[in-house]
């Protein structure tokens, strides 16, 4: 089974990649990723069902607090539910789920990240003070300060030189060291994918 | 045609490369998140505590699935190494088909170490399916359920910053990286141990002895040198006027 799953994955993974050099595999790939979305739909469901299952094991077991796992549980029976008659885009649905819950709910934790990142931050010194920590510290100081607006304007030199340059030569050239690594580390970790060397799919 | 070149010539230097690393073994450079992982895998049998890890919301259908792939290897030898525990380690995942991968991924460790009755796929988990909710599920594993070493490997943005600060207050200690740079950033600031970049990438190598992960090491540091050298020569072509 596991080899008949490594031979599937491969064979799927190298279509889907011809598909992009040869125009004559475009057909069978554009088959293979409508089948490939149809699987993500599924793989939701089961993800929902995972979370569900996770948190129902909690309230049978009594666990620590089992209240927010119940409160879950329930939370989602009664938004599918409601959702399966009135169906999501119904007024009742966008007022009660998406403006009064799911939108105040990841707000709050968007505001509570702010307070925490500064926190974080400020603490960051007392962690690991090497030249790499100080050197952060300052330029995202200096850059904070700099983007102070005077009433007369821009803050001379700092905001108008000085900022500018940092943001711009020096940061976007980290920025792209940055991201041509991450592209090469994806670009190798897929080809270890394609020829089976990973198998994230199972397999020993 | 510039992609089928460089396709190309990234699997005939990996071919190459591990046919010569599994003549001659090399050594990597140490880097201390990893040192401090490696570490963190023993100690959590001792003490009788678990490993999280925690690997984004990276979705496999796009460009963003490859460090949720990094996160894969690094869940599949952890799983295999710490399913004997009384307390295994605990994955969390912020997207339905990473969640699918990373049950398989442990059921996959459990087999290798050969407990494969022990394995439970409760501790593979989908713990949200928005950036933020993920966050909420994993922030809970780190703080309530007897955890040693949370670490967080794959695409994380923002949030990542709750995740370091709900372990930062149980006490337990966050090796992290993402493939976003604002994740990155945050967990440079806020993690034990943080990974910059590609280094995201190298936990095959670190932690595995197979040649073709080190091999994968050194054909991105032959690409990143054609780059550099690519790069210089353009700027001085430009510089003197001829492109």
């Amino acid at each position: 089974m596991r080899v008949v799953s490594a031979v599937i994955a491969i064979a799927v993974g190298l279509l889907v990649l011809l598909g992009y050099f040869l125009p004559m595999a475009v057909p069978i790939q554009t088959i293979l990723l409508e089948w490939a979305v149809i699987f993500v739909a599924v793989a939701a469901v089961v993800g929902v069902i995972n979370l569900a299952t996770v948190h129902a094991d909690k309230v049978r077991r009594r666990a620590k607090d089992g209240i927010y796992s119940a409160m879950l549980v329930m939370g989602l029976i009664v938004a599918a539910g409601l959702g399966l008659v009135l169906k999501p885009q119904n007024s009742f649905m966008q007022a009660i789920f998406l403006n009064g819950i799911i939108i105040p709910v990841e707000a709050s934790l968007l505001a509570l990240l702010t307070v925490t990142l500064l926190y974080t931050a400020i603490r960051l010194l007392r962690r690991r003070a090497d030249a790499m920590s100080i050197t952060f510290i300052a330029t995202a100081s200096l850059i904070f300060f700099a983007s102070a607006t005077l009433p007369f304007g821009d803050m001379p030199i700092l905001g108008t030189l000085i900022r500018p340059w940092v943001s711009q030569i020096l940061a976007l050239g980290g920025v792209r060291g940055i991201l041509i690594g991450v592209s090469l580390g994806t670009l190798l970790t897929g080809l270890r994918v394609l020829f089976g060397i990973d198998r994230p799919y199972g397999g020993k | 045609m510039n992609a089928f070149i460089i396709l190309i010539l990234a699997v005939v230097l990996l071919g190459v490369v591990t046919l010569w690393k599994r003549r001659s073994s090399s050594a990597v450079r140490e880097i201390p998140a990893f040192t401090r992982l490696i570490r963190s895998l023993g100690l959590s049998i001792e003490d009788g505590k678990r490993l999280h890890i925690s690997l984004g919301h990276g979705r496999m259908t796009d460009g963003r699935g490859g460090s949720a792939f990094a996160g894969l290897a690094l869940l599949r030898n952890v799983a295999e190494r710490t399913s004997v525990s009384d307390m295994p380690s605990v994955a969390s995942a912020g997207d339905s088909t990473l969640g699918l991968l990373t049950q398989d991924t442990l059921e996959a460790g459990y087999q290798a170490a050969g407990v494969e009755d022990a394995y439970v796929h409760t501790i593979g988990r989908v713990t949200g399916l928005t950036p933020f909710s993920y966050a909420a599920g994993a922030m809970y594993i780190s703080q309530n359920e007897n955890v040693s070493t949370t670490i967080v490997l794959g695409n994380l943005g923002s949030e990542a910053g709750l995740i370091a600060d709900a372990s930062e207050r149980a006490n337990v200690p966050l090796i992290g990286s993402s493939d976003d740079l604002v994740g990155q950033s945050i967990l440079f600031t806020s993690a034990q141990e943080a990974l910059i970049g590609e280094e995201l990438f190298a936990t095959g190598a670190y932690l595995n002895d197979d040649a073709v992960y080190s091999a994968s090491l050194t054909v991105q540091d032959i690409f990143r040198w054609i780059i550099i050298v690519g790069l210089i020569v353009g700027a001085g072509l430009k510089f003197i006027g001829i492109i």
